[in-house]
């Protein structure tokens, strides 16, 4: 997979929804707190990821009709064919995300990833390769991590899915998220949602793990700024304080 | 990605009714992390995606005469499966060194054996190469640090799936669900050389499904390795491997079957190696002789001939692992 060095050949139709929030991200800070307070805020202010994006969307003007059809309204579905077959226009899909059931109108080509960050808000996780190569895009599908850029969002429906933004138990974040923040785990904070979910995998099923443990719980995480030691002390030392405070445990 | 219709099959027979006679027009989906890579790149832009849920044939069953892995079981249940882990160890190697924890969970047995080639001629769209219905094969004189060094040409591609060796190792079997109904095909007579077919790399039609993986048991006294090399550590194709399965009579060789990954357009038997450990208790002397007689036809070509020796101490290693 590392050999295949070409990519980016996104065209407009995937990734005008998304392109006004890429800009967005690479400029805010996500750390873990902000990307939970973020998704609470109402509409009395607009927030710098709100003000980022209408200028996005402005600067991608030219687009939008693209944008347009990516979001249809369920009512613009065509009857299915055949029974059993639906698409390629917007059919309704059910997601269970972090306990909550939405439900969207989509395209069948659209990604898990896609959905949750053009549609829901969902910005934690990251569209970083968009291959299933860099990790950033983890988040966990009934009960297993899986990367959301190579998941179709049609193919996961009404099953629980769990995103970074549903580790947090109210105000208390996730013993790794704390660690993460208590280590200096993150530089640029691209990888950061992934490895937290990877670790939090981890530590869920095996609650002493070695440092090698923790390094095979991450082969699928890329970090481009190289904090892999903080990662991995910020991953024992979570193990630890769970085992410390075993109510911890989300 | 271009958009597509879309239909999540029930079962394996109504995927198949579902499925037609053109490559372009629909597409059976597994795990997906294959296919969508190719749709993301334009390589393939089918005009339907057929979903096999990832429950529809999810399960490994043991019988006395084999054990059955049904398509759609993940990597990551292959390597963890008490049965897998017990019965058939090289299996649940191959599956161990592939891939990332979340491809692992995401990518079926069924979807391993049938990925397409990694070369970067063939993933890049630029390039018309012979496996997109091109005329040239742009490896063979190109870059070629990954490619074939046996049964190339006319494409110089390597089969990438690290399942298939071993699996070929093993003596397994696919079933193959069609709109004739089921076939039962020996690994052995399922892959396809370039100078057969040079668009694909085994012999499924447009409409059909592989279904099972049939492993038959193997005898008292069998062992199974899968030894692999790469370039990093994690998340890496072979560039080299070896799948080996061995029956031992006090410490001689009984039955032996060997499969090379990563150095051919096929997972790729070994029978001059099999033929010289037969009879045989394996000494590093005899397991050198036997790796470089499974090596001995091949051709490098400009910047692979490293996978010669690399190849040959991978096998030795692999068999001299199958006999500790």
């Amino acid at each position: 997979m590392s050999r295949n060095i070409e990519n980016d050949t996104d065209e407009a139709s995937d990734t005008v929804a998304s392109s006004g929030a890429t800009v967005t991200d690479s400029l805010s800070t996500p750390t873990m707190s902000d990307s939970n307070s973020e998704s609470k805020r109402s509409g009395t202010s607009l927030s710098r990821r709100d003000l980022l994006k209408i200028g996005g969307m402005a600067a991608t003007a030219g687009a939008v009709p693209a944008a347009g059809m990516l979001l249809a309204k369920s009512s613009d579905a065509a009857p299915a064919k055949t029974p059993g077959l639906v698409g390629p226009s917007a059919v309704p899909v059910t997601l269970l995300i972090n306990g909550k059931k939405e439900t969207l109108s989509l395209e069948p080509r659209v990604t898990l990833l896609d959905a949750l960050r053009n549609r829901l808000d969902l910005t934690g996780a990251k569209k970083v390769c968009d291959r299933g190569q860099c990790g950033a895009c983890t988040v966990n599908v009934n009960g297993k991590n899986v990367m959301s850029c190579m998941t179709l969002a049609i193919n996961v429906q009404n099953v629980p899915i769990q995103t970074i933004e549903g580790l947090a138990q109210g105000d208390h974040l996730h013993p790794v998220q704390e660690a993460f923040i208590a280590h200096d785990a993150l530089m640029c904070g691209f990888c950061t949602p992934g490895f937290i979910m990877s670790l939090k995998a981890l530590l869920d099923k095996n609650t002493h793990p070695t440092l090698d443990d923790v390094k095979e719980a991450c082969q699928g995480n890329i970090c481009r700024c190289g904090t892999y030691p903080r990662v991995f002390e910020a991953a024992l030392a979570a193990a630890q304080e769970m085992r410390n405070q075993p109510a911890k445990k989300a | 990605m271009k958009n597509f219709e879309y239909a999540s099959a029930r079962d394996t027979r109504q995927a198949v009714s579902f499925l037609g006679t053109d490559w372009n027009a629909a597409r059976i989906m597994g795990g997906g992390t294959d296919l969508l890579d190719e749709m993301k790149e334009r390589l393939v832009e089918p005009d339907r995606i057929v979903h096999l849920p990832m429950a529809a044939l999810d399960y490994i069953k043991s019988t006395p005469r084999a054990i059955v892995i049904g398509a759609t079981t993940t990597i990551a249940t292959l390597e963890t499966h008490p049965v897998i882990k017990q019965h058939l160890p090289g299996l649940a190697q191959a599956a161990t060194s592939l891939a990332t924890p979340q491809i692992r969970n995401m990518g079926t047995i069924g979807g391993n054996l049938c990925q397409r080639p990694r070369c970067w001629y063939y993933r890049n769209a630029e390039y018309p190469c012979l496996k997109k219905g091109g005329s040239t094969c742009y490896a063979k004189d190109g870059a070629n640090k990954y490619n074939a060094i046996l049964g190339g040409g006319p494409s110089y591609i390597v089969h990438p799936s690290d399942i298939a060796p071993m699996a070929l190792a093993l003596n397994a079997s696919v079933r193959i669900a069609g709109p004739k109904g089921e076939r039962l095909v020996p690994l052995d007579s399922f892959f396809t050389l370039p100078n057969k077919n040079i668009t694909r790399e085994n012999i499924l039609e447009p409409n059909e499904i592989v279904t099972e993986i049939i492993v038959p048991t193997l005898p008292v006294g069998s062992r199974s390795v899968y030894l692999k090399v790469k370039e990093r550590d994690t998340q890496d194709f072979a560039l080299a491997s070896a799948g080996v399965a061995v029956t031992l009579k006090n410490g001689v060789v009984q039955v032996a079957r060997i499969a090379l990954g990563g150095v051919a357009p096929i997972p790729w038997r070994a029978p001059e190696a099999e033929a010289i450990i037969k009879g045989h208790k394996l000494t590093p002397q005899l397991a050198q002789t036997a790796a470089e007689a499974a090596l001995k036809n091949a051709k490098p070509l400009n910047d692979n001939a490293y996978k010669v020796p690399l190849a040959i101490t991978t096998l030795r290693r692999a068999l001299l692992a199958a006999m500790a």
